[in-house]
């Protein structure tokens, strides 16, 4: 069996060698210690040594090429002797040997260029990461006893460097609960308090409330909003949700009123789709898809998490995937996708007890929905003064895009699904 | 107890150990006839005689890497540096051999020699021969480093580096070289690796060694005068082995951390405190950790100015200050 | 301008010393039985065997690092460690494969620690400069040049200080004469009577810059300065080795003095296996030392002459040595790695003998 000689180590740095020339040729008599060919290593050149007896049968690396360590360089035998080709002693011997000329692959493509997020595309809260001056400064021991006693740490008024919380800080408000931070939690101190309604502070502007703060300015100064507001009956939506919650409580359904005015806002877009637009300076884009968003607070600002495709989502689809985003929002734990994208804009502060309000269009959608509380209060039901439910809905619109046709058109469609919300169900 | 000074308690363990064991030599430039740059070893040649205590030429490469070669063959050198600063011309024998050889040979050779001497600012001698390479001594696996602060613990540590099987350095003071203390008559040890609590307190912990614990005291008595501030000094003694368990005892009493070392502060002992016990005591600390080093740059000759380039009591009051802000 | 040592000073000591004209007549050689003969040239062709078996595992990845190679200077350190009695002890630099297998070290372990075997003779801790064996007096293997001299001078103070009648022999190369540390050596040798010989053992070339251009003056003439014995002597004649070496060992053992012997040999690789090797000689110098001069063909040839073997017999002894090279390489081989919990062990002698420790407290860190 002939001897396959393999590119030798030759340094303690070396990966590859160049062969520079072979000082031996095909059918010469080798011997134990013959110098068979030159290589360079990275160090020098050094002549590379027959550890055999034989005859050199095969010389697979011509001069002038480079050949990693271990690769097969050339066979030494006995004349007459089978010599493996050099495909087989190379696949033998990995790594294979490298041809001198072979430019660098060069890197492939990208298999399609990234969806480069539009910088207009960001909802308000485009930054929900959150930035040194949003986190509560407390130490970790501070952290370990406030967990202890249950106490959440942006509760809890810091009294070291920078209000960072500390130990004592923590034990304080263990024992006495109205010295916690009044900010994350209702104040429940004596209605007689005499003390400051809080410190004098002035608080450093976190990345989402610089962004919050920028976005909206522009909005309110180079939007020309205009405001159309309609009240809806909501008793036929209120019943409805009562009997499919009722219903459907065993599979887990638990419908909001958000989660109807979400379908119906797609519902209304789908009829009205001139709404679902948005102004690009020269151009004016209409969108395909519903991709409504929604408002959601959360500490130190809000963000719009948005439902994709809502036009083709069941009702309990979109209430499912909004309380999921909302959960998500809530710990900051959105990923761009999820935030970015709406193509209209739904602020809901019903369940605060607004009864009304205008919103600020959220760049670049063409109109934003505002969502007051479901009201009880009399309404005139032909020539009769009776019970109502009724919630109060403001249309913004960008006047670029939406006239005051279009958008009565959209409220005028909303409305219809909202009184008939068995139609949301289909 | 008789009070005794610094200096004598480490020459009272030199000579019980020559007295224990006589494979034990003492070893340096000026050790014997001259008794001793800093009179450490005064008298010890009349005693012993120039067998067992050897002058040697100013050859710290030379004299060193003998020691360390006779240390394998069984002698036990205690080879006095004048001044530890001079361990540079002498570091391939130190850091390469004495720090290497148990390793390399796969554990077949043992160093069991002391290097001892000052190593100390303070004395307005420049920055040649002020440097205190305790954490460049401590980086290298393979040695021991001790600094003693007061005299009882000087002997009885340096008794413990002389019987020890592995390379110990032993980093002395020469402003302490007349500090006195209690040190008890007769025979006792102090084992290397256990710090001593100089002094305890619940409100923060300096963990310091060295005459850096002599100004932390000062610092704590003022503390407690003027802010009725409780503090605990926790003196190392051994930075290698380290005594991390009444480290973190402590900082589990106080929660707050002051390190107070004559160290440049880049990479010094207390940067591997400081990473030791946020790993290990993150949820004790109530407060960032804070440190008193010597002002980073080459030891400044000016006397008055030396005084404010190394930890003192000033600054360490001020600083304790900041970690209980 | 530097000149070579010459041939004229060979041998001279301070005292005026002479070598003998016949190294092989020299007592101490003229006592030799046949089988001791045989021996020295058996070790001799071992290590031979031994480094080019190394080179091939080096050249198939097997060996990691550096691989600084004996061949051409075996006579050096068989003819030096084969005078060595009971107290007497050795140590030398990187180059210290020849060494370790004089003194009577086992191959297996040997190929075993360049592979970084587990069982290698430092555990695999080590590698090719660092081979240390203290049961046979052989003190290491230490990679940085001349930084073993004052070692050296310390196991001969360890000897003078316990009494013993013994000698070091402290190893360096030509290059490494000019470093500060040997030179505080030599000092501290002679100002103190220390029974050390400095060998240096000359191949010509301090890595790649010959002697002429790195030395001054001749090398172990610079003893003069210290008041201390020097000889030199020729590297490829085993004979003379032992001859001129014997009477320094003898006069250290005998009246602990030290000297410095400078012994003239060849080395036919690069400084390291790695290292070109024509930047700074002609390859026709190294075919002209091996042709005239190499201390396995010269030994050989002396004794076919006088008859205390004949081809065959060397022939058998290159045989058997091929053979014991291959059996390290397969015992290295066969041999398992060291483990990762083996990084921290033989750190410390206390974290080794955790039963005797005195000290407490962290010892290692994370």
């Amino acid at each position: 069996m002939a001897q396959i000689i393999e590119m030798p180590k030759l340094s303690d740095t070396m990966t590859v060698g160049t062969l520079v020339k072979w000082l031996k040729k095909e059918g010469d008599v080798v011997k134990s210690g013959t110098m068979l060919a030159e290589v360079e290593t990275d160090k020098a050149t050094m002549e590379l040594e027959c550890f055999f007896d034989g005859t050199l049968l095969k010389i697979f690396s011509p001069a002038g090429s480079q050949v990693a360590v271990g690769a097969p360089l050339c066979a030494v035998g006995k004349p007459g002797e089978t010599v493996p080709t050099t495909a087989t002693a190379a696949a033998a011997a990995a790594p294979a040997p490298v041809a001198k000329a072979a430019p660098a692959p060069a890197p492939a493509p990208a298999a399609a260029p990234a969806p480069a997020p539009a910088a207009s595309a960001a909802p308000v809260a485009a930054a929900a990461s959150t930035s040194s001056s949003d986190r509560v400064r407390i130490t970790p021991l501070a952290r370990k006893l406030a967990n202890e006693h249950q106490l959440a740490p942006a509760s809890i008024q810091g009294s070291g460097p920078s209000g960072r919380i500390v130990r004592a800080d923590v034990l304080a408000a263990a024992a006495n609960p109205g010295a916690r931070r009044s900010s994350a939690s209702l104040p429940t101190g004596s209605v007689f308090a005499k003390g400051p309604i809080q410190e004098d502070r002035a608080v450093a502007v976190s990345t989402m409330r610089g962004v919050i703060a920028k976005r909206l300015l522009e909005s309110k100064t180079q939007i020309p909003h205009f405001y159309l507001e309609v009240e809806v009956d909501a008793a036929p939506l209120l019943t409805l949700r009562q009997q499919l919650n009722a219903s459907l409580e065993a599979e887990g359904v638990k419908l909001s009123v958000n989660d109807f005015i979400l379908k119906a806002c797609a519902e209304a877009l789908r009829r009205v789709p001139a709404v679902n637009a948005s102004w690009e300076g020269s151009q004016i884009r209409y969108h395909g898809a519903a991709h409504v968003s929604f408002a959601v607070a959360i500490e130190d600002g809000l963000i719009t998490p948005v439902v994709r495709d809502a036009h083709a989502k069941s009702i309990f689809a979109i209430s499912s995937e909004a309380k999921s985003l909302g959960r998500l929002a809530k710990d900051k734990k959105l990923k761009p996708e999820q935030f970015t994208g709406g193509t209209f804009c739904v602020s809901n502060l019903g369940m605060m007890g607004v009864d009304r309000f205008s919103a600020i269009i959220n760049p670049p959608n063409a109109a934003i929905l505002a969502v007051g509380a479901t009201v009880t209060k009399p309404v005139v039901d032909g020539d009769r003064i009776v019970v109502g439910q009724r919630m109060s809905l403001t249309l913004s619109c960008d006047h670029r895009v939406v006239d005051g046709a279009v958008g009565a058109t959209f409220l005028a469609a909303l409305r219809d699904v909202l009184q008939k919300p068995a139609l949301l169900l289909i | 107890m008789p009070l005794i000074t610094y200096r004598e308690a480490i020459r009272h363990a030199l000579s019980e150990e020559l007295d224990r064991d006589p494979n034990v030599v003492i070893m340096g430039e000026e050790v014997a006839q001259f008794n001793g740059a800093y009179k450490v070893t005064e008298g010890l040649l009349a005693k012993y005689g120039p067998k067992r205590i050897v002058d040697t030429p100013i050859s710290e490469a030379g004299f060193i890497g003998a020691g360390i070669g006779a240390s394998m063959l069984g002698v036990r050198p205690v080879m006095e540096l004048m001044f530890w600063s001079f361990y540079s011309v002498a570091f391939d024998q130190i850091l390469n051999n004495a720090a290497n050889v148990r390793y390399m040979s796969g554990g077949q050779i043992n160093c069991p020699i002391v290097i001892r001497g000052p190593a100390n600012g303070g004395t307005n001698v420049g920055a040649t021969h002020s440097h205190t390479p305790e954490n460049v001594l401590a980086n290298h696996p393979g040695v021991k480093v001790v600094v003693p602060a007061t005299a009882y613990d000087a002997k009885g540590l340096l008794k413990s580096a002389i019987r020890d099987n592995d390379p110990v350095f032993f980093l002395e003071n020469t402003i302490l070289y007349g500090e006195k203390g209690e040190v008890p008559e007769g025979e006792y040890t102090i084992p290397l690796g256990v710090a001593d609590i100089k002094r305890p307190g619940t409100d923060l912990s300096i963990i310091t060694y060295g005459r850096s614990v002599l100004h932390s005291l000062a610092a704590a008595e003022r503390l407690a005068a003027e802010h009725k501030i409780s503090v605990e000094v926790v003196d190392l003694r051994s930075i290698r082995p380290l005594d991390v368990d009444t480290v973190l005892a402590s900082v589990a009493r106080t929660h707050r951390v002051l390190i107070v070392e004559e160290q440049k502060p880049f990479a010094s002992v207390g940067a591997q405190l400081a990473f030791t016990i946020q790993r290990e005591a993150f949820d004790e600390l109530d407060a960032p950790i804070h440190r008193v080093t010597t002002v980073d740059a080459p030891a400044i000759y000016s006397p008055p100015v030396e005084v404010e380039q190394l930890p003192n009591p000033n600054r360490i009051y001020a600083e304790a200050l900041k970690v209980l802000a | 301008m530097s000149t070579k040592s010459t041939a004229n000073s060979a041998t001279k000591t301070q005292e005026g010393a002479k070598g003998p004209s016949d190294p092989r007549q020299a007592p101490i050689n003229a006592r030799l039985t046949p089988a001791e003969k045989i021996e020295l040239y058996r070790t001799m062709v071992r290590i031979r065997r031994f480094e080019e078996r190394s080179l091939r595992s080096y050249q198939a990845k097997k060996i990691g690092g550096f691989l600084h190679l004996y061949i051409g200077q075996e006579a050096v350190a068989v003819g030096c460690c084969s005078l060595m009695g009971a107290n007497d002890h050795v140590i030398t630099a990187y180059r210290d494969h020849g060494h370790a297998i004089a003194v009577g070290m086992d191959t297996k372990p040997l190929m075993a620690e360049l592979y970084g075997k587990v069982t290698g003779c430092s555990k695999g801790k080590g590698g090719s400069m660092h081979y240390f064996d203290p049961s046979r007096n052989f003190w290491g293997g230490h990679g940085i040049v001349g930084g073993q001299i004052p070692l050296g001078t310390g196991l001969a103070y360890a000897l003078k200080y316990k009494g013993l009648k013994g000698a070091a022999m402290a190893f360096m190369g030509d290059g490494a004469v000019n470093q500060g540390a040997v030179h505080e050596a030599y000092n501290l040798a002679a100002l103190w009577d220390l029974p050390v010989i400095f060998v240096i053992e000359n191949n010509g070339y301090s890595m790649g810059t010959s002697q002429a251009r790195s030395s001054a003056g001749d090398l172990a003439r610079r003893a003069e300065g210290y008041q201390m014995a020097w000889g030199v002597c020729n590297g490829h004649d085993v004979y003379e080795v032992r001859s001129v070496m014997n009477e320094f060992l003898q006069r250290a053992r005998e009246q602990s003095k030290p000297a410095v012997v400078e012994i003239k040999t060849y080395r036919y690789r690069g400084h390291s296996v790695a290292d070109p090797d024509r930047t700074y000689r002609d390859k026709s110098e190294i075919e002209e030392y091996q042709r005239t001069k190499d201390p396995i063909n010269v030994y050989r040839t002396s004794l076919i002459a006088d008859k205390i073997f004949d081809d065959a017999a060397a022939e058998q002894i290159d045989t058997e040595a091929r053979a014991e090279a291959d059996v390290a390489a397969d015992f290295a081989e066969a041999s398992p790695f060291p483990t990762p919990d083996d990084i921290q062990k033989d750190v410390y002698w206390e974290t080794d003998n955790p039963s005797q420790r005195t000290s407490s407290g962290r010892l290692f860190f994370t």
